[in-house]
């Protein structure tokens, strides 16, 4: 299942931060951040819940970048 | 201060701390302090624009995260003020570069919110509400994702058409540019189709939903714009791979220059002036910072993407944008991208009868057919509804019409069915291409009416606007009959045409295009050019398939590379010429930034360049590539000026 949501970041650099954080969050098969439309799309696994897992993946961006927000 | 208004709140707080630390700056340079009280009154203003950047470095060295810019000012602005510490106390040029640095991050942040704004406000055809007519018969605004297809909806004017639809009551003009690019506004009525995204600008309009949001035409472009700018160009993939390998080489670079020098120069039995190659080291780390060509390429593309769905031209990805300027030959399918699509009538010629009278019977004998034929012969006798009887119509399959019009027979139909009644019929005598219809009345002949496609009224233009843009090739593609795509070919100044084609043999001729390209190795892209109606196989086969015209047409939206609006071709040359410009911008960006820090690199070695060298090379050249990006939102004209272009 693919899902879009909304982002706030700063710089390119640290989109790029998010979308390989996001990437190795357990239950995502795959992730891409468009910087240029403030927009994280998300490719979950087949078992995953996307609303258990997005919290994780908010988590585990935070980490990378302190100035980034994920919108569930 | 208007500008600050767009600012946010993070952009605002930034500049405060800019603008405060630039002030204790010049206060502290007044103070007469010495030793370590001096070095405190420096450190204020350096924590208090540089603290998040010191924060952030920390955190990325505790989250084991590869070397990244925080990092690199980190350890340039620290080691610029150990520096000043034991040597002269200057520690404004430490302050110095984290200021800059600061605030070319602000301006990059502002620039890329700016043209994010841009770019989103022309695309501005997201409908926030439909209008639903309530039991009470007032006007309820709902999500226009609730209405379901086939409800009701009332637009009032001033507002946007929340969803696909035709007309059931009104009439009014609407606006397409946010869609098409077209400023001219477009006149509806009754039972015509109009298109979410439009703005409805005069009268009150009655709608039939025919498609649900989601599916609605807005919705898909929302969506395609969206999606364009995820897919990323090869210039994009190499700057992510260049930046991935310059800020190590750099940093490596730093560390050899700050320890190789000084320890020949001991071994030489000189002294080490660790110093002097220490600063120079941390003008390098200053340098090293990709920043510029990571923010600039990818929004040179965004601006480029931007500017052309402004245009009426949506372009599916930065990918596509990148080969559309490589393109040197263009295909094109005739029906509907050249020619309007539509018959019309090109000639009446009666033998006794009035010209009008030849038309007036054709056209009813065509009363009630469905025939596209039908259709142009009732468009060119616009009268036919009158009180003339018209009955016992038989259709003859293969030679045409029979009917009673007012109680004489008349056949309308070719050659064959003249033949067959034994009417004294004759060619056409101007060789006109086209359909012929003969008429007979009673049996006697009366002459033939002709109905060809007509070229669209900017074919020609269209074609050498592209020869002048450097296409080398271009090249039709019909179904119809050789004279008739001969004919059209020579008047447009086509280089080549296939005719008779089915639209199998289309794909067919595409690829042995390509193939022949491949062969001569020659590394022009082939686009092709359709208006999405039976054609969508070959949208997907050439390296760039461009549907025209193709608002509504599902088929052709998912199919092509590129989604002209409306259908005019000359968009084609124009799209063409919006992305050299947007590649050419890349290029400059590219070529220029890499060049500038390159030079810097080389003039801070040789001890030629010092911090505020490092400075402009860093965040100078950061400014400069966005402001050269956001050139490509401006959208070109259609025609190349080439030195012939005028005669």
């Amino acid at each position: 299942m693919k899902k879009t949501y909304k982002i706030e970041v700063d710089c390119a650099n640290c989109a790029d931060k998010m979308e390989q954080a996001a990437k190795k969050t357990k239950g995502v098969k795959d992730a891409s951040v468009n910087f240029m439309m403030l927009k994280m799309k998300v490719e979950f696994e087949e078992w995953a819940d996307p609303a258990a897992i997005m919290p994780k993946v908010r988590e585990n961006c935070k980490k990378v970048e302190d100035d980034c927000e994920v919108f569930l | 201060m208007r500008w600050l208004e767009g600012l946010s709140k993070k952009q605002r707080t930034n500049l405060q701390r800019i603008i405060a630390a630039a002030l204790l700056l010049l206060i502290i340079a007044w103070l007469p302090l010495t030793g370590l009280p001096r070095f405190f009154a420096y450190a204020v203003p350096y924590l208090l624009v540089g603290y998040d950047v010191l924060y952030k470095a920390w955190k990325g060295i505790l989250n084991r995260q590869p070397l990244d810019e925080n990092l690199l000012m980190a350890i340039a602005t620290l080691g610029a003020m150990s520096l000043a510490i034991y040597e002269d106390g200057d520690y404004t040029e430490g302050i110095a570069v984290m200021l800059f640095y600061q605030i070319g991050e602000l301006f990059q942040s502002c620039a890329v919110s700016k043209s994010r704004r841009d770019i989103t406000a022309l695309m501005d055809i997201r409908p926030d509400y439909a209008n639903i007519e309530g039991a009470d018969g007032q006007l309820e605004q709902v999500d226009p994702e609730e209405v379901t297809t086939g409800s009701l909806i009332i637009v009032q004017p001033g507002e946007k058409i929340p969803l696909d639809g035709v007309i059931t009551a009104g009439k009014s003009t609407l606006n397409t540019a946010a869609l098409t690019g077209e400023s001219l506004p477009r006149e509806v009525s009754e039972g015509e189709e109009v298109i979410s995204g439009s703005v409805n600008l005069t009268g009150l309009l009655k709608i039939r939903t025919t498609k649900e949001f989601d599916e609605s035409t807005a919705s898909k472009i929302l969506a395609l714009v969206s999606e364009a700018s995820s897919r990323k160009s090869k210039s994009e993939a190499f700057i992510t791979r260049f930046a991935r390998a310059y800020t190590p080489a750099v940093v490596s670079a730093a560390a050899v220059l700050a320890l190789i020098p000084p320890l020949a120069n001991l071994g030489l039995g000189e002294t080490g002036d660790w110093g002097t190659w220490l600063y120079r080291a941390l003008v390098f780390l200053v340098i090293s910072c990709p920043c510029a060509l990571v923010i600039s390429i990818p929004l040179t593309f965004f601006a480029g993407l931007g500017g052309a769905s402004r245009a009426g031209i949506l372009v599916k990805g930065s990918n596509y944008l990148e080969a559309l300027a490589e393109v040197d030959t263009v295909v094109f399918d005739k029906t509907g991208t050249l020619t309007k699509g539509i018959f019309e009538v090109t000639a009446v010629h009666p033998q006794t009868l009035d010209r009008q009278e030849l038309l007036h019977l054709a056209a009813h004998v065509e009363r009630y057919s469905k025939h596209p034929i039908a259709a142009s012969l009732r468009a060119a006798y616009p009268h036919e509804a009158d009180d003339c009887r018209v009955e016992a119509i038989q259709e003859i399959a293969g030679q045409g019409i029979k009917a009673q019009v007012n109680g004489h027979t008349v056949h309308l139909g070719n050659s064959k069915l003249m033949a067959a009644i034994g009417a004294d019929w004759h060619k056409c005598s101007q060789h006109l291409t086209g359909t012929t219809l003969h008429l007979a009345l009673d049996g006697e002949y009366e002459g033939h009416v002709v109905i060809s496609d007509v070229l669209k009224p900017t074919a020609k233009e269209a074609i050498k606007a592209l020869q002048a843009c450097g296409i080398k090739e271009t090249v039709m593609l019909t179904g119809d009959s050789k004279a008739v795509a001969e004919k059209v070919a020579g008047e447009l100044g086509i280089s080549r045409v296939y005719s008779e084609l089915l639209p199998a043999g289309k794909v067919a001729q595409v690829e042995a295009i390509l193939e022949n390209k491949k062969k001569s190795h020659q590394k022009g892209k082939v686009a092709f050019t359709g208006d999405g109606i039976n054609d969508a196989p070959v949208l997907s086969r050439a390296d760039i398939g461009i549907a025209m015209g193709a608002l509504g047409s599902d088929a052709a939206i998912e199919a092509a590379d590129v989604v002209l609006m409306d259908d005019e071709p000359l968009k084609i040359s124009q799209a063409i010429r919006l992305s050299r410009r947007t590649l050419a911008i890349v290029r400059e960006n590219t070529w220029g930034a890499i060049g500038i820090k390159l030079l810097f690199l080389l003039l801070g070695a040789l001890g030629l360049s010092g911090m505020w060298g490092a400075i402009f090379a860093d965040v100078g050249v950061t400014v400069i590539a966005v402001l050269n990006a956001t050139r490509a939102l401006m959208v070109p004209g259609n025609t190349c000026k080439t030195a012939f272009s005028e005669t």
